[in-house]
């Protein structure tokens, strides 16, 4: 059966990763490509590239990003950030990338998950979610990288993704990103729970034990890593040893 | 020498090409049935459907060049849909004819099980001698996206499998034809050892004269 998969997650800004990783043997550690292509060598399952370039320079960074890394790197990427049509979709997908993520845009626009999944097939279309708790068992949907409350409800939400054709969900838990202490195990497990499509659980990881509990207590398909790999705490070979001392499928 | 990648408007193929190229291999990406009947090696590759895959290969004049080199023993090498349309019938949009190289039908994986079937699974391989599988462990992984799979009538053209609620063909050969329903091209060092083993079986073909 397929394996859970452990993703690192790279920020990007005008062209260059955010968070500085220091700690690796790279002739530019400051280039996503080649640390996409490292995390590659190390064994991890998948690379999400989020970019974050605040201007209208974005779209030909991404498009160009989407495109180095399909030169480098030769397992299954995603590319998120202001991807908001039709076009951009293909332009990106045409590069070389595997999927295409969708935030805000995908909450003012719901239709382009349905027109998007439609042209290019569910399986290429993420739809991320970033969840902030509101109340016992409520989470509120934020746009905007976290700004702007929707007043969505992040599971109805979920379902309604998962219907109008969305392939995966990317869940990032507001409450527990850059705590360290722990993926958000109860959004997480209702989440995964209530929707047929895999969900990407992201947001706290700060050990390997978070990683192992988001597999077995919240079902998640797949772990979104960032930090404690970009700061060398762990390697991503290290974390799937051990998730597979830990009885969970994992590919080695 | 050359290998000639099929351009057939089937989705992405950059993918595929820098693979090629990662592994330093000559490659040409075409739809001119003059370059492919001329290549050492053919590659089929594509994601979509069935019936818009053989379409358009009988669009471009380039159903019949494909049976004619698979005729000749030209080594091909069909990826993902590519390996599909290799089979008799397709019933993905209702019952399509496809090349009919291999006897059997390709069909939507059974239910009880998330589909697409995406993500990396383990071969089990049943062809201890299969060049295009040299150097590949059992159990090894790699990266599938798929919704139906090819159900053959000779089962002993498949050399691996893979478990997904049923045993998938993940990969199936004879003579100089070969097929994968996984993508080499995303299954990073041990997809990469399959087109290698697959450009040597190039480098080493005797082709019948077409």
């Amino acid at each position: 059966m397929i394996s859970k998969r452990i993703i690192p997650c790279l920020d990007v800004n005008k062209g260059r990763v955010v968070k500085g990783v220091s700690f690796i043997n790279l002739r530019d550690a400051g280039d996503p490509v080649e640390l996409a292509a490292f995390y590659d060598r190390e064994g991890a399952d998948e690379v999400v590239f989020l970019d974050i370039t605040a201007s209208h320079e974005r779209r030909k960074t991404v498009v160009e990003l989407a495109s180095r890394t399909a030169e480098k790197v030769f397992i299954p990427y995603t590319i998120g950030g202001g991807i908001d049509s039709i076009e951009d979709i293909r332009e990106i997908l045409r590069k070389g990338a595997d999927k295409i993520s969708m935030n805000t845009s995908a909450v003012k626009n719901p239709e382009l998950i349905a027109e998007s999944s439609k042209v290019f097939g569910s399986q290429c279309i993420v739809v991320a979610i970033d969840a902030k708790k509101t109340g016992s068992n409520h989470w509120e949907v934020f746009i905007h990288g976290g700004r702007t409350p929707t007043g969505l409800d992040a599971v109805e939400w979920a379902i309604e993704v998962q219907k109008l054709g969305a392939g995966e969900i990317l869940l990032t838990s507001m409450d527990k990103d850059g705590t360290k202490d722990g993926y958000d195990i109860e959004l997480t497990r209702v989440v995964v729970s209530s929707v047929n499509i895999p969900v990407i659980a992201s947001g706290g990881a700060g050990s390997l034990e978070h990683l192992r509990d988001v597999f077995t207590q919240a079902n998640a398909d797949a772990a979104l890593v960032a930090s404690i790999f970009h700061y060398g705490e762990h390697t991503v070979r290290e974390a799937k040893k051990y998730l597979k001392s830990q009885g969970i499928n994992i590919r080695i | 020498m050359y290998i000639a990648i099929i351009n057939y408007n089937m989705g992405n193929i950059k993918s595929v090409e820098n693979a090629f190229i990662k592994i330093g291999a000559e490659i040409k990406v075409t739809k001119s049935p003059g370059t492919i009947i001329n290549a050492d090696a053919v590659v089929l590759p594509g994601v979509g459907a069935f019936g818009d895959a053989v379409k358009n290969l009988k669009e471009l004049k380039l159903y019949d060049v494909i049976k004619e080199i698979i005729y000749c023993d030209t080594p091909f090498l069909g990826i993902c849909i590519g390996l599909q349309v290799l089979f008799e019938f397709g019933m993905e949009g209702g019952k399509n004819k496809g090349l009919g190289i291999f006897k059997g039908i390709v069909k939507k994986i059974p239910e009880g099980v998330k589909i697409p079937h995406m993500g990396w699974n383990r071969l089990k391989i049943l062809s201890k001698n299969s060049k295009l599988l040299e150097g590949i462990k059992d159990g090894e992984s790699f990266y599938f996206v798929h919704s139906y799979l090819a159900e053959c009538e000779d089962k002993s053209i498949i050399s691996s499998t893979t478990d997904y609620g049923v045993d998938i063909a993940a990969s199936v050969e004879y003579k100089s034809t070969y097929g994968v329903q996984f993508h080499p091209e995303k299954s990073s060092s041990c997809g990469l050892q399959i087109l290698s083993n697959f450009v040597n079986i190039a480098k080493t073909s005797k082709r019948k004269a077409g």
